[in-house]
């Protein structure tokens, strides 16, 4: 190439080109640095920044930082009490959140790849998918009307002798369930249109009946669709802090004492000691996660 | 979307923080109960308007006219000055010290509980009331206060006072309450729908409470509790929990709540009753027998704001006689501006809210901050800080 074109001299563009293309190593690095970059910087940087304030403390008057290295914001947490009580709520929320979205998500995940035919798919695909265009924070104001006393809920139970449960925890969980469904349908979704119909006529005509079928070829096929679902509804419930503000009543989970204690409090190092508990939590999650193969699913 | 932005701000405020903080600790005058004030001079002299200015205010402070079209006080200030407002309206004390953190708001209308916390921060600037031609006219008994001032230096300009009250459904809560009893030890036929005041400065309305219920307690004052006297007053608050459906702080939220009938009976500001009876809501409310906790508002500017000029031509208009005369009306508070009584449409409205009437807000206990130097005067014991109060507050909601 060179001999070819050694008569007039290569322009700038062709020279940079052409060592690019001799040097991967440099060619790569030059793709990667910006993104790299960037997640080095803006994510891990501004996580590793928060961590480290963690182990600060904050001027008890003025409410400004102080720079000196103490244990006292993880001894704060680890001994009072209330820190603990809150955080195996959150977990229980998270937990109970991932209980029902499965719940609701593996039948209609099992009809939209398995039963629906094959162009209403496409539209119930979309359908999941809508409820993710509307804000945030319109659905949950939305059901803190319908959990009101004098809202649809209540209305539509008082003729069995019911009434709305009122806002609480009970409400809460019901609206995260409603607000992280589609990231465990999706998934299943996924998991299941994978699974070969050949296996399911295969089991039948073994004589497995639907409900052994589901036991011993679908859900270990599907497993870790599943747990990759679950990913996403226990992380979201876990770090939520906004729905239990809206239908919560009272209650308050870990998002709403780190939210305290940055907002009302002004600690933002107990914050960020209270905020490592969630980080490890998520952490354990994804470690046992990670032998199920789910991960590969994500 | 107000949450949404708060939690930018907040994250905001941390970086800031993270970036530069740790400036508390320098040198300057020592005020009361050996506070200290960062130093600073007041300006002498103002530039020409930077034609924007940034307002951290209490809800219903700043008005254009988009809450009630005959409510707007913002259009005729920015056609008057040129200076374009932008305001942010904060729900407690706290948000509004962290906002003000952030560096990127020009004035706030800040409660006795946050003022001194905003001055000791170096988040605020000494006032020139040369420069506020309207400030003559304010009510000398709200100049200099330990709540606006530092050893004589004036750090913002009165707003407005009142006491927060009782409010309820008049048709839940029968007969009418004249006692906080509804909502400490007589809650029990509201169980589930009293409300509270979602904020640590909130542990003084039980302090208030046992200074009439429990006078072996010898509080002397809310926002000064030793040991002995804040236990009992988080203990009354644990109690109270049970009761309680929500904590509010969100001015809206807690209209809406008292009008579905979510809640009935609880601490509210004279606004949020003016707004649900607009709406139409059966609620009243009463400053109850034991006196009540309150409010003295100041309007103070940020320490490096870029829009200083226009930050002292706000604070000249929203104490104006007329100016004062309507926000005081459309909130439900005391004026500040001796003038403006005479201007505002319910011509007993000064009277009714005590305008100059210390005998009548010596029952209210203006917000304070609490700190280790006891407010009442006590030297032989130390007293609970701020910070002990937010602990606690987080306990009491456990």
């Amino acid at each position: 190439m060179s001999s070819a074109e050694g008569a007039r001299p290569a322009s700038f563009a062709r020279r940079v080109s052409g060592t690019l293309y001799r040097r991967p190593g440099l060619r790569l690095g030059g793709l990667l640095t910006a993104p790299l970059g960037y997640l080095v910087v803006v994510y891990l940087g501004a996580l590793g920044l928060l961590l480290m304030s963690a182990f600060w403390t904050t001027d008890e008057f003025s409410g400004n930082l102080v720079k000196s290295f103490t244990w006292a914001n993880f001894h704060a947490v680890a001994t009072t009490s209330v820190y603990r009580t809150v955080l195996i709520r959150s977990v229980g929320v998270a937990a109970a959140v991932t209980v029902i979205c499965t719940a609701v998500a593996f039948p209609m995940a099992f009809f939209m790849a398995k039963v629906a035919p094959v162009r209403l798919r496409r539209g119930l695909v979309v359908a999941v998918l809508t409820p993710l265009w509307a804000s945030y924070l319109v659905k949950a104001f939305a059901w803190r009307s319908m959990f009101s006393g004098d809202g649809v809920l209540d209305w539509a139970l008082t003729p069995f002798g019911l009434s709305s449960p009122g806002f609480g925890l009970p409400a809460t969980v019901v609206v995260l369930s409603y607000l992280w469904l589609p990231y465990m349908i999706l998934p299943i979704y996924a998991g299941l249109e994978r699974l070969p119909e050949s296996m399911l006529e295969a089991s039948a005509d073994l004589g497995a009946k639907a409900g052994r079928t589901f036991r011993s070829v679908v859900l270990p096929l599907t497993i870790p669709a599943v747990v990759a679902g679950s990913i996403f509804t226990f992380s979201l419930s876990l770090g939520d802090y906004i729905t239990v503000q809206i239908v919560g009543g009272k209650t308050q989970l870990i998002g709403n004492l780190i939210q305290t204690n940055v907002g009302a409090a002004n600690n933002l190092p107990l914050a960020a000691a209270l905020a490592t508990l969630p980080i490890v939590i998520m952490v354990g999650y994804l470690l046992a996660v990670r032998r199920t193969g789910a991960l590969d699913n994500l | 979307m107000k949450m949404r932005a708060t939690l930018v701000a907040t994250a905001a405020a941390a970086l800031a923080l993270a970036g530069c903080g740790g400036s508390s600790g320098t040198t300057g005058s020592t005020g009361q109960g050996g506070f200290k004030a960062p130093p600073m001079k007041a300006v002498t002299h103002l530039g020409p308007g930077e034609g924007q200015v940034n307002l951290i205010s209490w809800p219903g402070y700043v008005e254009d006219g988009s809450s009630d079209k005959s409510v707007d006080w913002v259009h005729p200030f920015e056609k008057a000055t040129g200076c374009m407002v932008k305001n942010h309206a904060a729900g407690t004390s706290d948000e509004m010290v962290n906002l003000m953190k952030t560096g990127q708001y020009d004035a706030v209308s800040a409660s006795g509980d946050a003022t001194l916390r905003l001055i000791a921060a170096g988040s605020v600037q000494p006032i020139n009331t040369k420069l506020i031609p309207s400030y003559k006219d304010v009510f000398s008994g709200l100049k200099m206060k330990p709540w606006n001032s530092v050893n004589g230096v004036a750090y913002g300009v009165p707003h407005g006072r009142g006491a927060n009250v009782l409010m309820y459904r008049t048709d839940l809560v029968k007969p009418a309450p004249t006692s906080w009893d509804v909502v400490w030890n007589k809650a029990s036929p509201y169980k589930g729908k009293v409300t509270a005041y979602d904020s640590p400065i909130y542990i003084a309305d039980a302090a208030v409470y046992l200074m009439a219920h429990r006078p072996d307690l010898k509080i002397k004052d809310p926002y000064a509790l030793d040991d002995k006297q804040f236990n009992a007053a988080v203990a009354l608050l644990k109690k109270q929990n049970a009761d309680i459906g929500e904590y509010w702080s969100d001015a809206l939220k807690q209209v809406q709540s008292f009008k579905s009938g979510d809640l009935a009976v609880g601490t509210s500001w004279q606004y949020n009753v003016n707004l649900a009876q607009s709406e139409k809501a059966p609620v009243d409310a009463v400053l109850p027998s034991e006196g009540s906790t309150g409010w003295s508002d100041t309007w103070m500017i940020a320490a490096h704001t870029k829009h200083l000029t226009c930050a002292y031509k706000w604070l000249n208009w929203i104490i104006s006689p007329k100016v004062n005369a309507q926000v005081a009306e459309w909130f439900g508070e005391a004026p500040s501006d001796s003038k403006s009584c005479a201007l505002t449409s319910d011509k007993n409205f000064c009277t009714t809210y005590h305008a100059n009437d210390e005998a009548y807000f010596k029952k209210i206990w203006y917000w304070t901050t609490p700190i280790k130097q006891c407010l009442d005067g006590r030297t032989d014991v130390s007293c609970k800080t701020y910070a002990d109060w937010t602990t606690a507050w987080q306990e009491i909601k456990g």
